[in-house]
């Protein structure tokens, strides 16, 4: 050990803690499939922290064992360690690296967050429910116009907006979307389209418009980093371009009751004429009055089939659902 | 209103010696701060089994995907009570309650409290705490998270949400009285000879913790007593139908919650300056800066609390302003570690279980810290949050931070508070299992909130299962850790080799007395002749 | 490394010292106890606020509140505050007769400061449920209101112990100046409530 100097430890130490760092900040896979433009910005970002983190967790983890082995008592020895009280260089180092790393990241992610949308939700709200409307699931209709912009004053809508390269747009799809004890019910206000699941085409500018009609309930897909709270009394939105065909779940992340773990359906990303394959079905089926019912109580199913959907995302077969939950 | 002076009227005219406690004082009204601090450490340690209990009860029905062991309802009263009990019952009560009234007064050469009568009945307050949390399982227990938010919260399980509430208030009443009693101690009541700077940093964090709590406690007690309203008495504050404002509870409750984590820490920070330095045999590294980043942690701690609420109804401004105030806590935190790390390097390890506890805190804290970092910003959190992410994030924090810096605290102290010494080998097994326990219960829950399982479930999408086996054979492993402490403590307790007045060699003035003091703490006062982290400054003595 | 600190070996001059360290803490502990209780006021206050400014109107229609009887109220509560401190003054001055009667004086206006306010009650028309703003309005005032009946207590307090000879005195007077600080807080409180409530809608 003596022979070598210590910069070159250090260098080495440093090269060996970069490359370890950026290896697991970039080859994790800790993070389900991106199926979303969102989940390609978070998903960068977090694997920026990831590294940072990695890099803090080795040099400060290194040093403690390293202390734990050189400095630990030798036998016999009785004596006292080294009379250090401080060092101010070091201190003032060690509080501006990171500062200097959260400034940073504080700058990355209003940067992110504005590419995501995040500010500007409620982009046009004129052209949508108010809070009266919602908080009494009627129309707007018996309102006059200066009622409504009285409402729309005191009314904010939160969420996540229209990215960057589309504020001031408006979506090419909207969703109304409500939740309650416990089940997502999706609207399609220009076709009347009411459904238990979300259908969206792929690459589309979707926004839902979302609501809450008992207590508080959050609508989650994992696969689209994206998650925002209906919130009762309150409108909320979340704007987003599915970038991948498929099914993907619709998770309820906010506790909501006793069956909160079951309030879980799904979305089902189209390819655009699939979407509107589905949109005449599901129109000529609403003309017929054959929709099938969308409001299920959980608390009414047993073990297996409240397991049924989730069965299905995960492949499991559904005997061997009702074996796993006798 | 509590008489200001403890003197030889109200204990008798001379020091008697502590036999004079019998055990049954212990159950009484006692306003000795040593029996106090013992009764806050002995009950809250008693609600951490039974918090502990009820995790055991949730982790082995998350063993399976379905609900399949307790009703869904019940998991969800099993999972508030666990937090709250926890929280408002463990940690907070054993932290700042058992060690700050044991060992202020003793650290600054106090023979009491400054008010000794207030102190005695902020502990009682905590024992009605206890019984309605108890007793709220005969209604059904509170069932809305121990964030109770509302709607929810107005709806459930009514009797046992009030209870729940009344519970909180209760243990508030008692965070608060000890704050201000911990304020006005250390303030006036230290030795002459100790100035601000000499003060052990134990105590500037308690000092810190008890500034939080006078501030932010009445906040949430606000909060509370709406909410209570709402649910008993008709009105609608947070009742959308009626125009009320769910998310402005959020905010009430969160002003009071986020501090309530440093309340969790900054105590357990202060275990650690004190535990490190006499371990070690080196002065703490960077005196100022540890005692002066508490501070700096409260003030900024006081601004923080939106990132709770980002997928809320929450402005993008607050979003981006809380996201860029939450970071920048990390710096006076990683100053913190940083120090204690320095203090190690150049030391002469003892390895003993306090120490052992402490580096292993050093350890899993850095983790839990990082984590945290992730979720302060908006972007990440928008994902993670409500998940098995934030879960593992404060287990990590709370278990491998509080729970090992109480226990880092209890092996050092020990010996001070009951005269005698735990057996070192029984403590090392605790160790072992309770840090393996630890990592195998919390690690892999980053990856489940991650891929997409949220918190507060009693059923879950079949692919977690894998992942939350791990979690459930690691929770069991930490039951069984409690074995060889609870048995190393209570043979101890009567067993166990005596202790000297000063077993760690250590500086700090509670280590000038005998152990368990006297009851007025010395015959004479002791007067400061050098610094509370003197190590290593005589040039080194070799001895036999 | 024994000899961290050494007790002084001087008993007689600790024994002395003992007796000097029992300072009387109470008063700044009250004092630090009720910066705890205004933030709990505060949450209020901020809750009332924020109300208030997401409401289209506030108070409502049918839910408007009186300021007459207020406003005579607070003039009481605020002069009150001043009497009770001829009180403290007095009894500075070994003057407990001169205490008695500005405590009685202070009580009698707590006391007509809360008939006031039942009074207000009951003309009102409307109760705590009926809606946001009367919930506001009924738990804020009946919180003081709650408050200003402690500090009353207080002050009887004060004027049934002063029945004993000596028992107040120049150099003994921490319960009475207790007592006045914690009426001072009730009337800065209320001078918050009143501006917020009752003048707030003026504006
Ligand atoms: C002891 C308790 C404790 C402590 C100390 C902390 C510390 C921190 N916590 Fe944690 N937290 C909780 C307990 C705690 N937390 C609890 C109980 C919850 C959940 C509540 C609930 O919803 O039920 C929670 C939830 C929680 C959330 C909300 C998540 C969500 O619900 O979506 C967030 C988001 O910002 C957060 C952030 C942080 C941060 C930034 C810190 C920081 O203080 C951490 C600072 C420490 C470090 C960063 C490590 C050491 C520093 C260095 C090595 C220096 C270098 C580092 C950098 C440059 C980054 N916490
Ligand atoms: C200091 C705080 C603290 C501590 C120490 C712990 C300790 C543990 N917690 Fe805790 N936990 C919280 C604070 C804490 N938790 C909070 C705040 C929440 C959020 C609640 C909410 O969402 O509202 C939570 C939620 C929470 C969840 C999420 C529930 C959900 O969202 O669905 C889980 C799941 O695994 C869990 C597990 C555990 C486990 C296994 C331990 C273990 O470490 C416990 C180890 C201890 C023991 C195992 C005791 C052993 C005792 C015996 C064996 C005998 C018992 C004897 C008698 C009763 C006499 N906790
Ligand atoms: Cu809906 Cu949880
Ligand atoms: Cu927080």
């Amino acid at each position: 050990m003596k022979q070598i100097p210590a910069p070159l430890w250090t260098l080495t130490i440093g090269v060996i803690v970069t490359l370890v760092s950026l290896w697991v900040g970039f080859n994790n896979d800790w993070l389900p499939e991106q199926a979303s433009a969102q989940s390609v910005l978070v998903d960068n970002f977090f694997n920026v922290m990831v590294v940072i983190g990695t890099a803090l967790f080795l040099v400060v983890e290194g040093t403690i064992v390293y202390c734990m082995v050189q400095f630990r008592r030798r036998k016999g020895d009785d004596t006292d360690g080294l009379a250090i009280d401080g060092n101010l260089p070091l201190e003032a180092f060690w509080t501006a690296i990171p500062a200097v790393i959260v400034i940073g990241l504080g700058i990355y992610s209003v940067q992110i967050f504005q590419d995501m949308g995040g500010f500007a939700p409620g982009d046009q709200v004129h052209e949508h429910g108010t809070r009266l409307a919602q908080a009494s699931t009627a129309p707007l209709g018996d309102l006059t116009a200066a009622e409504v912009d009285e409402a729309l004053l005191a009314q904010s809508v939160y969420g996540i907006g229209a990215p960057l390269d589309k504020e001031g747009q408006a979506a090419d799809l909207e969703v109304n979307v409500a939740g309650m004890q416990y089940a997502w019910i999706f609207t399609y206000p220009n076709s009347g389209i009411v459904d238990g699941e979300l259908h969206v085409p792929v690459n589309a500018d979707v926004k839902l418009n979302i609501s809450a009609n008992d207590v508080i309930h959050s609508f989650w897909v994992p696969q689209f980093r994206l998650k925002q709270d209906a919130i009762p009394g309150k409108e909320t939105e979340l704007r987003f371009v599915a970038t991948k065909p498929g099914t993907y779940p619709v998770v309820c992340a906010e506790l909501c009751g006793g069956y909160h773990g079951a309030m879980r359906t799904q979305v089902i990303v189209h390819s655009p004429s699939e979407f509107n394959n589905w949109l005449e079905q599901r129109t000529a089926q609403a003309e017929t009055g054959t929709a099938e019912t969308v409001a299920i109580n959980p608390a009414d199913l047993t073990d297996a089939d409240y397991l049924a959907p989730y069965g299905k995302a995960a492949g499991v077969e559904s005997h061997l659902l009702a074996h796993l939950s006798d | 209103m509590a008489q200001a002076n403890i003197t030889g009227e109200m204990i008798g005219n001379s020091f008697p010696h502590p036999d004079k406690w019998k055990w049954y004082h212990y159950f009484t009204f006692n306003v000795d701060h040593k029996v106090i601090g013992i009764q806050y450490l002995v009950s809250a340690f008693f609600f951490y089994l039974v918090g502990g209990a009820m995790a055991l009860v949730m982790r082995a029905e998350l063993a399976t995907p379905s609900s399949d062991l307790v009703d869904p309802n019940f998991y969800n009263a099993l999972l508030t009570n666990h937090g709250t009990i926890m929280i408002f019952l463990w940690i907070v009560p054993g932290a700042i309650g058992g060690f700050g009234n044991y060992l202020v007064p003793l650290m600054i050469g106090a023979r009491d409290m400054a008010f000794p009568k207030l102190n005695a009945l902020a502990f009682w307050i905590t024992v009605p705490a206890g019984l309605l949390i108890v007793g709220s399982f005969f209604f059904g227990g509170a069932q809305s998270g121990w964030t109770s938010y509302p709607p929810l919260s107005l709806i459930t399980a009514n009797t046992a949400q009030s209870m729940w509430i009344l519970a909180i208030v209760c243990a508030g009443t008692s965070s608060i009285l000890g704050a201000l009693n911990f304020i006005i101690t250390i303030w006036k009541m230290r030795v002459p000879s100790m100035g601000w700077n000499d003060m052990p940093l134990f105590c500037w964090a308690i000092l810190a913790t008890s500034l939080l709590a006078l501030f932010s406690t009445p906040v949430l007690a606000a909060g509370l007593v709406l909410l209570l309203f709402d649910i008993n008495f008709g009105t609608s504050f947070f009742r959308p139908e009626n125009g009320g404002d769910v998310v402005m509870y959020q905010h009430l409750f969160w002003f009071y919650s986020h501090p309530a984590v440093y309340l969790m820490i900054l105590p357990i920070f202060g275990i650690m300056s004190e535990v490190i330095p006499v371990h070690a045999r080196k002065p703490i590294f960077g005196y100022k800066a540890i005692a002066y980043s508490s501070l700096t942690i409260c003030i900024i701690g006081l601004f923080v609390w939106v990132h709770h609420m980002f997928t809320s109804g929450t402005p993008p401004w607050m979003r981006m302003f809380f996201t860029v105030s939450t970071l920048i806590v990390a710096v006076p935190t990683g100053v913190k570690i940083f120090s204690w790390v320095a203090t190690l390097w150049g030391g002469k390890i003892r390895y003993t279980s306090a120490m052992l506890f402490a580096i292993g805190l050093l350890a899993m804290f850095v983790f839990g810290g990082l984590s945290g970092v992730t979720l302060g910003t908006a972007p990440v959190d928008i994902h993670v949050h409500d998940t098995y992410y934030v879960v593992a994030h404060f287990h990590y924090v709370l278990f491998g931070g509080s729970v090992f810096g109480i226990y880092a605290g209890l092996y050092h102290w020990f010996p001070k508070i009951t005269g005698r010494m735990l057996n070192e080998p029984l403590g090392k097994v605790h160790f072992i299992l309770t840090f393996i326990g630890t990592n195998l219960t919390f690690l892999p829950m980053h990856e489940l909130g991650l891929k997409g399982m949220p918190r507060r479930v009693a059923m879950y999408d079949p692919q977690f299962q894998y992942i939350n086996i791990i979690c459930t054979i690691g929770a069991f492993v930490l039951g069984l850790s409690i074995l060889p402490f609870l048995i190393n403590a209570i043979w101890s307790w009567s067993n166990g080799p005596k202790a000297s007045g000063n077993p760690w060699n250590a500086k700090t003035l509670e280590w000038t007395t005998d152990s368990p003091p006297i009851i007025e703490n010395w015959d004479v006062l002791p007067v400061m002749t050098e610094g509370p982290y003197a190590y290593g400054e005589e040039p080194a003595e070799v001895s036999s | 490394m024994q000899g961290a600190i050494e007790p002084t070996s001087d008993t007689a001059a600790v024994a002395e010292a003992h007796h000097e360290e029992h300072h009387d803490f109470r008063v700044i502990g009250l004092i630090t106890f009720l910066c705890s209780e205004f933030l709990m006021f505060a949450g209020f206050f901020v809750i009332f606020l924020v109300y208030r400014s997401a409401a289209a109107e506030w108070p409502p229609e049918e839910t408007e509140i009186e300021l007459l009887l207020p406003a005579i109220n607070t003039i009481i509560l605020v002069a009150s505050s001043f009497v009770i401190h001829y009180g403290d003054t007095a009894v500075k001055q070994n003057n407990v007769k001169g205490l008695r009667k500005w405590y009685a004086i202070t009580a009698a206006m707590g006391a007509i400061f809360l008939a006031g306010q039942i009074y207000e009650y009951m003309n009102l028309g409307y109760g705590l449920t009926t809606n946001l703003f009367s919930n506001c309005f009924y738990l804020l005032t009946g919180f003081h209101g709650l408050h200003v009946f402690i500090g009353l207590l207080l002050i009887l307090g004060v004027l049934w112990r002063s029945r004993r000879e000596g028992h107040y005195g120049a150099e003994k007077h921490t319960g009475v100046e207790m007592a006045e600080i914690y009426w001072h807080f009730v009337d800065v409180v209320w001078i918050v409530l009143f501006s917020i409530i009752y003048l707030l809608t003026l504006v």
